[in-house]
């Protein structure tokens, strides 16, 4: 299993019946795939709908039901469409449940960046400063470092997504939850010591209690 | 009077330097036909206010490809490595808004309202020149009103006198830019008698609409 596995597979667990649920691009929307298909959990796609699936048969691509990404998907029974100013109403407005985003930086403080390098990358904020800020629960889903360099820092020093602290960092390596005292190790992934955990991560995590065994979806 | 016209006769209403609001999200709802033709009479120096510049060939894209944009303002420009060389070169700028943001600015400015007050942003670059207030112990940007002095809209139907519906994901931010625009040319995939389209299901009120254009239409 490699790493963006495992972090998706513990991400859906987090995942509840019911919950109107918002997949950022790339390792987030992996989370979908690890979830059973009677979860009851619905997810929004921020170009306009709810009940998003995937495409049953390529050749049924459409160019009027894409994802966020522009590709195109298929919907479920009793999906529904809706403009830009409706589908951010529902991001920030207390009516969606989770979002999963993916992380560049996240910090002691539990602050997030993940939407630009400067000077390298400037793709622009999309939707993930709406979503960082609006949704009930934020989830980071990234990996724990990038080229041996640790992404759980002290204080980020990349330019944040939002000041709003996030609910919870899932990587390959652990669970982490930021609170007022600072980050605390919930988890580790089987196999991989605190020491290792420690090793990789810059910021001081905090572990009030033996940090658990990582649980990881079918 | 008529609202029909065709492409050509609608896009020839368009000046060069106009600031053009256009529906679509990564291509998806954005009018083809009215893209192709913005390229073909070659305006120049125009100001996009869209969700995303698209891929180079795709929808937007093709305006960024043929060099008549001098602004964008924008969500996302990350899957446009055109557009991010342009801006890059200083040939371009962008102007970078967060999406929920650009939507409510685009729908304030289509409403009649000075701006919205959002938490989205705050303490970030977006924030960069922007007030802020606090009301209810809640820190909020205030983000200005836009509008635009042409909307660019994709319809799925229009019937005879300009009420729209939309389809699925191509719905997005066309609804918002039909009010906020004084030209508003839409684009529909059909064209249907008054009364097929029933009342409620019109998304765009007929009074919003000034040009539906006809494909395949002489010039």
């Amino acid at each position: 299993m490699n790493d963006k596995e495992i972090i998706a597979r513990r991400v859906a667990l987090e995942l509840k019946r019911g919950d109107l649920v918002n997949l950022g691009i790339g390792l987030p929307t992996m989370v979908a795939s690890y979830l059973p298909s009677d979860a009851g959990i619905s997810f929004q796609s921020e170009n306009g709908i709810i009940g998003m699936s995937s495409l049953p048969d390529p050749a049924l691509a459409g160019v009027n039901l894409t994802d966020a990404g522009g590709s195109p998907i298929g919907a479920l029974p009793g999906a529904c469409a809706f403009d830009s100013a409706m589908s951010f109403a529902l991001i920030r407005g207390g009516h969606l449940d989770v979002t999963v985003l993916g992380g560049l930086q996240v910090d002691e403080q539990g602050q997030l960046a993940n939407w630009m390098v400067p000077g390298k990358m400037v793709p622009g904020m999309g939707g993930a400063m709406d979503l960082a800020s609006g949704a009930k629960r934020v989830i980071a889903a990234m990996t724990h470092t990038a080229k041996g360099a640790p992404k759980i820092i002290k204080k980020c020093t990349l330019p944040l997504t939002s000041v709003r602290r996030v609910d919870l960092v899932v990587t390959e390596l652990a669970v982490i939850q930021p609170t007022d005292e600072g980050l605390v190790l919930l988890e580790i992934a089987p196999g991989v010591t605190v020491d290792q955990v420690i090793a990789a991560s810059e910021a001081k995590l905090l572990m009030p209690k033996v940090p658990g065994v990582m649980g990881i979806a079918a | 009077m008529s609202k029909v016209s065709t492409v050509a006769a609608a896009v020839e209403q368009i000046p060069d330097g106009a600031v053009l609001m256009i529906g679509g999200f990564m291509g998806a709802g954005t009018p083809p036909l009215l893209i192709d033709e913005l390229v073909r009479q070659g305006k120049k120096n125009l100001t996009v206010i869209a969700n995303d510049t698209a891929r180079p060939g795709v929808g937007i894209g093709k305006l960024i490809d043929a060099g008549l944009v001098k602004k964008v303002i924008a969500s996302h420009i990350g899957t446009n490595p055109q557009t991010q060389k342009l801006m890059i070169a200083g040939e371009l700028e962008v102007d970078l808004v967060p999406q929920g943001t650009l939507a409510e600015r685009v729908r304030a400015g289509g409403s009649g309202l000075g701006g919205v007050l959002t938490p989205t942003g705050v303490g970030t670059t977006a924030a960069d020149g922007k007030t802020t207030v606090e009301l209810n112990g809640v820190t909020y940007l205030i983000e200005e009103a836009i509008k635009a002095d042409v909307a660019l809209i994709a319809a799925r139907s229009a019937d005879y006198s300009g009420n729209l519906r939309y389809s699925l994901t191509s719905r997005n931010f066309n609804p918002l830019m039909a009010l906020a625009a004084e030209l508003v040319i839409a684009e529909p995939d059909e064209i249907v008698p008054i009364g097929c389209i029933e009342p409620d299901s019109v998304v765009t009120p007929h009074v919003l609409v000034d040009l539906i254009v006809v494909k395949g239409a002489e010039a």
